[in-house]
């Protein structure tokens, strides 16, 4: 792996670029705005050529402002190197898509969408990709629950399948491992102590 | 007078035996030439990433052998290295050699599989039954190692769980030394068989560039002409320490990466063979007692190792905040995990980026002009498994 051969000008292109690094490799965050000319820079800039998208994730961060964070993973085959660049946006905010930079990008996106509802301006075609057909909610959001909102099963009446809201037989049993010896930075609740 | 012509929608799948899985296939079709594909995937999700979130990072193991369902070895590498890069934590060698081991087994039961089934799919039945054969024996190793044929759970962050049952590594020297006459009778069998090359040669051709701008990795990348493996260009694991030849295809069709696959099948079985000489001797797993748990033995003297292993199984260890990106070399392309932690016992993010996503998304790029009978050769050859893509 070769190190990332980064113009230290960068700055005085992208105002709101911001660099670090992480595992030394280098991390840029940038606003939303500046994303595709970022991203058009690394793809055909000849000393980077990240031509290569790996892949799109979202993140959730419920307590923030800027809910979202949206990280893309980039490879250089000549240079044998890797750059990731991060973005964030608010929970009703959308960023503009990438698909007319990196082809690869439609599915990944309407991935994000589907998962965490993040929107894609000038998506080509911005549809729900694995979740159900009709499906509601965005099942990676922190504050959606495991086990969903629907469950299916196959009525012999109706001869059909139907969805019921979700009945557990058992209630989720969620473990609480954060060890009183090593100090919670909690006071436990009343029932705990019993 | 103009002559008035329609489209015809036509469902493949998601019950259809040459979709692999569940691929529901959306064609529009103009006669038997295909104008548009629209790949519905998803009939298989189950919530990996949500799962994980919500488990040890011990009981996520598992569920990264239901990824990739035929080579799941591979994926539970790129989630044990995440994890060892976070802890910062080294395996011992002899458990590196091990993984290498596992791994390219893994790496010919996907491989075997592939052949096989795109074979099928294009109408040569014999060589599923001899190429099965095989397989059963890879997972007879994959069982006596680990207990299970398919969903291993056998590598761990600090090395692998178990070491070599006896007499496992002579039997597996003994398979290498049979197995390319194997691959010998299968290229028999297909190489230069007529029916096979027509239904495959000069079908769904990818150029380098279009293979690297859809994302394309592994064999997909290099039956187009990019000499691009990970294991080479980035090695992980002791992967810089054997020496292997990385077949690179042409032509970019259907017929070059069937030819890849059977090359490194070849040599992938030079390197068991060559890390199974060279097998150095010691521990297998990190003596790390944070990470990996105490030996029984220890566990009935010691009240240590036995506080430890209560503590490793239920409460699990815990990861320092961090992010990283880790990927595999697997099969079917650049497997990876993108992994946040958040320093608790569960992961606080773990993305999984799986080849075939990448792959299955380009369908409609190559399958555009083709017949309607190509359909099943370009999904044999894109190598689609669903437990990866649909995760």
């Amino acid at each position: 792996m070769q190190k990332v051969n980064l113009n230290q000008n960068l700055k005085n292109q992208f105002k709101s670029l911001n660099i670090t690094e992480n595992f030394s490799e280098p991390v840029l965050e940038v606003s939303t705005e500046e994303l595709p000319g970022l991203l058009i820079y690394l793809r055909d800039n000849k000393d980077l050529r990240f031509r290569q998208l790996i892949d799109i994730l979202g993140v959730d961060y419920p307590k923030r402002e800027n809910r979202f964070d949206v990280i893309y993973l980039l490879l250089s085959h000549e240079f044998n190197n890797r750059i990731t660049v991060k973005t964030s946006v608010k929970l009703d905010e959308s960023l503009p898509s990438v698909v007319p930079i990196f082809p690869v990008a439609n599915w990944f996106e309407r991935e994000a969408f589907d998962m965490y509802g993040i929107k894609f301006t000038n998506h080509p075609d911005l549809r729900r990709i694995l979740t159900d057909y009709e499906f509601e909610g965005y099942p990676l959001r922190k504050d959606f629950p495991l086990s969903g909102h629907t469950e299916v099963r196959y009525d012999d009446e109706l001869k059909k399948v139907v969805y019921e809201p979700v009945k557990l037989s058992q209630a989720y049993r969620d473990f609480d491992f954060e060890s009183p010896w090593e100090g919670t930075k909690y006071i436990k609740k009343e029932q705990d102590k019993r | 007078m103009a002559k008035e012509t329609k489209t015809m929608n036509l469902n493949f799948g998601p019950q259809h035996p040459a979709a692999h899985g569940v691929l529901r296939l959306i064609l529009e079709l103009d006669g038997e030439v295909i104008e548009r594909a629209d790949p519905h995937i998803g009939l298989l999700h189950r919530g990996t990433e949500k799962l994980i979130e919500n488990k040890t990072y011990t009981q996520a193991i598992p569920y990264f052998d239901r990824l990739d369902y035929v080579a799941p070895m591979n994926q539970e590498h790129a989630f044990a290295l995440a994890i060892e890069k976070l802890l910062e934590i080294n395996v011992p060698l002899r458990g590196s050699y091990i993984r290498v081991i596992f791994c390219e087994i893994g790496r010919i039961l996907s491989h075997i599989l592939n052949i096989t089934t795109q074979a099928l799919d294009v109408g040569a039945l014999t060589p599923s039954l001899w190429g099965f054969e095989e397989r059963e024996k890879l997972m007879v190793f994959y069982e006596r190692v680990s207990g299970s044929r398919l969903h291993a759970n056998y590598f761990r962050p600090g090395g692998v769980h178990q070491d070599f049952p006896v007499g496992l590594k002579e039997d597996i020297l003994d398979f290498c030394k049979n197995f390319p006459k194997v691959i010998d009778d299968l290229e028999n069998l297909l190489t230069d068989n007529r029916i096979f090359k027509q239904r495959n040669v000069d079908i769904g051709i990818v150029t380098p560039q279009d293979a690297v701008s859809h994302g394309f990795s592994g064999v997909m990348l290099r039956g187009s002409g990019v000499a691009w493996d990970l294991r080479r260009s980035q090695p992980y694991e002791v992967y810089d320490k054997f020496k292997f030849k990385i077949p690179i295809g042409k032509n970019g069709d259907c017929y070059d990466r069937y030819l890849c696959r059977i090359e490194e099948m070849r040599e992938s079985t030079k390197i068991i063979i060559d890390a199974l000489n060279n097998l150095p001797e010691g521990p297998v797993m990190t003596t790390d007692g944070k990470v990996s748990p105490p030996s029984r033995a220890a566990m009935k003297k010691s009240m240590e190792a036995l506080i430890h292993h209560f503590k490793l199984f239920t409460e699990g260890y815990h990861v320092p905040k961090g992010e990283v990106y880790t990927c595999v070399e697997a099969p079917k392309g650049e497997f990876g995990v993108y992994l946040i932690a958040d320093g608790s016992n569960k992961p606080y993010r773990c993305k999984i980026k799986a080849p075939g996503f990448a792959h299955l998304q380009a369908m409609d790029y190559v399958i555009k002009g083709h017949m309607l009978a190509d359909v099943p050769a370009v999904l044999g050859s894109m190598d689609i498994v669903f437990g990866e893509i649909d995760r």
